[in-house]
Order: structure tokens, then sequence, then C-alpha cells
């Protein structure tokens, strides 16, 4: 798997004896977006956290950009990042000195001009020097893209990277983050309920359901399985067990 | 330590840096309870001064214990309180998915820890100068093991509230507040460890501040610095500190495996 940027091997994590992720294999291939889809508990969230080295896993190997990410997760951090609505930065710094912290913690160089340049590109400039917790949802949407650029990251992780956003924002957000993945060739995970979203931005799609992947593939390849014109309806048929892929048995 | 460690070292020190700065309220609360209590067992140390044979032997002893006893306690909540802002501000997450690891965030708290004790102490010993016609600073060179000793005491129990804090979540908070006066009536920190019962003594020498309060009240009699004391202030801080930060490392292995970095904040 020379190519596969993350290659999850039977991954494993259960909470009090409930298991959260079942025995889940995929890779996602280098410089491509994909995304894993699922309902709410489907253990999209706890798979990205142990992508990250925040959660560690019951069972399974992970390997990230090459490595062993339980073994040597600070091999990979420097060249990875991560943003979540969920998980915001500190609401007392403003935003200039929250990019300046992060800048040192991933040991970015030239710092002050890289934060200049994120400013102008993600229009942060007229809140710069405002405390971040007195920022809009949009606002810190883009202030945490920000962060997670800091260190053109190789590896993206994104958890529902434009919920609570506006379509004009969120429309935006895209495009930025698909400029980015052409211009940089990264690779980009995102966890997502946006099918459109998914569509617009993904090669591939893992989907999952209680805990393990039901079905992976492009877009049109879904579709095409499933009979379907949009994802939300395949979405909508693998949630509800309404039918199963053409050729399956 | 590598450079690039020092530096994720010192990013932590400047996220809390930039709030002390932005917050002069912040500044101020630390300083102001170390003055006060200094105010108070200022004169209470000058009326004992005029009523109790043993304290006028020794001008200003009550009030260089109350001051060196708030060097523990501001270094414990120094620690503490770095601690639990990253889980009051929800940034928990953020920094364990960064290049930071553990021992240099530990590290970056315990920086801070010096940063604000020193804030927060320095203003009252300077105070007692003026309003007291007594400072600390003549005690020379022993004052500085005193503090450091201390310090580090201070970070010990810092560090094991911390570990408290990430395991059982913001619910064990007041620990930062309230562990550390368990440890007053033992660390003989305005008589000395011989008033307590026999059978509390033994306690009282497992403990570094005894040693460190034994040690200052010789110095302010003029018997100097004991080595003996030094050196058993220095050995169990070396032990207590060690089992602290490697209970806080352990406790953040186990915040990794059970999930409990994920949804930290109030």
């Amino acid at each position: 798997m020379i190519d596969a940027a993350i290659h999850v091997e039977k991954l494993s994590k259960s909470f009090a004896g409930q298991p959260a992720v079942d025995a889940i294999s995929f890779s996602v291939a280098t410089g491509s977006t994909t995304a894993l889809l699922g309902g709410n508990g489907a253990g999209k969230t706890t798979t990205i956290s142990m992508l990250l080295g925040l959660l560690l896993p019951d069972s399974g190997t992970i390997r990230v950009l090459g490595e062993d990410m339980v073994k040597h997760r600070y091999r990979v951090l420097p060249r990875v990042n991560f943003s979540s609505p969920y998980v915001e930065l500190p609401h007392r710094l403003s935003v200039r000195e929250n990019l300046t912290v992060y800048g040192h913690l991933y040991g970015v160089s030239k710092l002050k001009q890289r934060i200049a340049q994120l400013a102008e590109e993600l229009e942060l400039i007229d809140f710069l020097d405002r405390a971040s917790g007195r920022l809009s949802a949009g606002q810190k949407t883009r202030v945490a893209i920000a962060k997670a650029m800091l260190n053109q990251p190789e590896l993206l992780l994104l958890d529902e990277p434009t919920a609570s956003l506006d379509p004009d924002t969120a429309d935006w957000v895209r495009g930025y983050f698909r400029a980015y993945q052409q211009r940089s060739g990264a690779t980009i995970l995102l966890a997502s309920h946006n099918m459109a979203e998914v569509e617009r931005l993904c090669d591939q799609v893992v989907m999952m359901k209680q805990g393990g992947i039901v079905d992976a593939g492009s877009p049109a390849q879904l579709r095409e399985r499933y009979g379907r014109n949009d994802l939300e309806q395949v979405f909508l048929d693998i949630a509800r067990n309404r039918r199963l892929p053409h050729g399956a048995a | 330590m590598s450079g690039s460690a020092l530096r994720r070292v010192g990013a932590i020190m400047l996220r809390h840096l930039y709030i002390l700065r932005g917050s002069w309220p912040r500044v101020l609360e630390m300083a102001y309870w170390p003055a006060i209590n200094m105010t108070l067992w200022g004169f209470t140390s000058q009326f004992f001064v005029t009523h109790s044979s043993w304290v006028a032997q020794t001008g200003g002893i009550l009030i260089g214990a109350v001051v060196l006893w708030d060097v523990m306690f501001r270094g414990n909540l120094g620690v503490a309180l770095s601690f639990m802002e990253e889980m009051w501000s929800r940034n928990l997450g953020h920094l364990s998915v960064s290049p930071l690891r553990p021992h240099e965030l530990m590290a970056g708290m315990l920086g801070m820890s010096l940063v604000r004790t020193t804030i927060g102490v320095l203003p009252a010993a300077l105070l007692a100068i003026p309003m007291y016609h007594y400072s600390l600073f003549s005690m020379g060179l022993p004052l500085l093991t005193f503090w450091l000793n201390l310090m580090i005491s201070g970070w010990a129990i810092g560090l094991g509230v911390s570990a408290l804090v990430l395991r059982f979540g913001l619910g064990a908070e007041s620990m930062a507040w309230v562990l550390i006066f368990a440890l007053a009536p033992l660390a003989g920190i305005y008589y000395p460890i011989s008033t307590l019962p026999s059978w509390l003594q033994p306690l009282a020498w497992s403990l570094p501040p005894a040693y460190v309060f034994e040690g200052m009240r010789a110095v302010m009699q003029g018997k100097g610095l004991d080595g003996h004391l030094l050196a058993g202030a220095v050995g169990l801080n070396i032990v207590y500190v060690s089992a602290a930060a490697l209970i806080f490392l352990r406790v953040h292995h186990i915040a990794r495996k059970r999930g409990l970095l994920l949804n930290v904040g109030e």
C-alpha cells in the first residue's frame, strides 16, 4: 500500500463493551479526497480520533503517511492537521494569538508571513485581533481552517467542515479545500452528513453504519450500485436497510 | 530537550502569557491573596513579638513562613490552573493532535507555575519590607533553596491534581484549592514539627515542606543552612515530583485509551 496516505486494517474500538468501531479496514489514496459517511453513532468521529492518535484502538493497525500511528504518531503529527467546528480554539485569545501559538506548536517557519498569508486567503484580516470567542460561527470556521492550514498539511482530517455555515460560506469553504488539494496534492479525509458536499469534494466514499463499513466506492459507483440519482438516497437506503446493492445476494 | 521541543514548551507558556496579558484583573488576583495573607500575618507577628519570647527572638518568622507557604500554594495552583484552563477552553483536543508531547505540555505548565508564583508572591515579599521592616531576602542564598523546594512540592501536588481532573473530569477541580491544605498541619509552617503528636511526626517528616520550614527557622535563628534538612527536602521532592509526573503521563495514556480527551470542557 505504498500509495496509501492512510491504511487501516481490522481496526476496532469499544466503549464499555459496546463496539464503536468494529474491525474496519480501508485505505485512502495519496492525493485523494475521501469521505467517511454515516449516521450518528456510525463510528466516523471515533475512526478519525484514532487516525489522529487522540484515541488508542483496542486492536488493528493504522498507518498514516507510511508510519504506524500508534507507535510513531509524533513523526506523523507535524505533517497532519485537523479541523472540526466542535473543537474550538481558546476563546480568550485573539485569532492572531491562537494562530501564533499553534504555529509554534507545528514548527511553522516565517510564522508572521504565514499568518498574514492565511489571513488574506481566508479573509480573516478584519478580525485578526479580536478574541476568538467573539466571532460568528462562520468566522470561527474560517479561523479553524486557518489553524488547520498553518503547517500546510500533507493530510487534512476534517470533521463536518461546513456544519453550521450558511450555504454561501459553506460553498466558499468547499472551494478553498478543493483548491488547496489541487495545489498541494494533499490528502483529505472528511466526515460529513452533507451529501452534496461529499459529491462535490470527494473521489471516494466509505459508508459506515454501527461501527462497520457497509460499502465503499466513488460517488458515481455508489449511485450506480444502488440505482439512485444522488448520494442522499444511497445514504437513506443504507441507513434504513431498504435495499441491497445491485448484484449483491 | 531538543530545540523544537523547547519551542513547543514555549508555545504553551506563550498561550497562557497571552491570557495574563489580556486580563489585568487576573494578574492582580494572583498578587492579591499573598499580599493580604502577608499583611494579616505581619500584624499578628507584631502582636506576638510583644507577647511571645519565641517570636520575639526571630522577628519576621511568621511573615517568612506565610510568604513561603504561598510559594508552595501558588506553585500548585500555577500547574493545576494552567491545565484546567485547557479543559475549560476545550483546547485539550487540539493540543493532543498537535506535535506537542504530554511531557512538553507538563513542562509548559511547570514553566507557567514559575511565572505565576513569582507574580503572586514577589509583591508580598517586597511589601513586607516597608510595612514590617522585614526582608525575606535577608536570608540570602538559603531563601532560593527554600523557594525552589517549596515550588517543586507545589508542582508535585499540581500535577497530581491535573491527573485527577483529567481522569475524573472538572468535578475534581476543587482539589486544586483544597488538597494542599490537608498537608498544611503537617508541614510545620508556623511551628516546629516537634509540636505535633509523636505519632504524626513521622508522617510530617515524609513531606518535603517540613524540612524546608524547619530549615527556614534555623536560618532565621542564625543557625545557618542545615545540610541535612536541605538534603531531606531535595530527596523527597525528587521522589514526589517524579511520581506525580509519571502518574500524570500514565493518566494521559489512560485518557487516550478511554476517549477522555475527546469531550473535555465545562
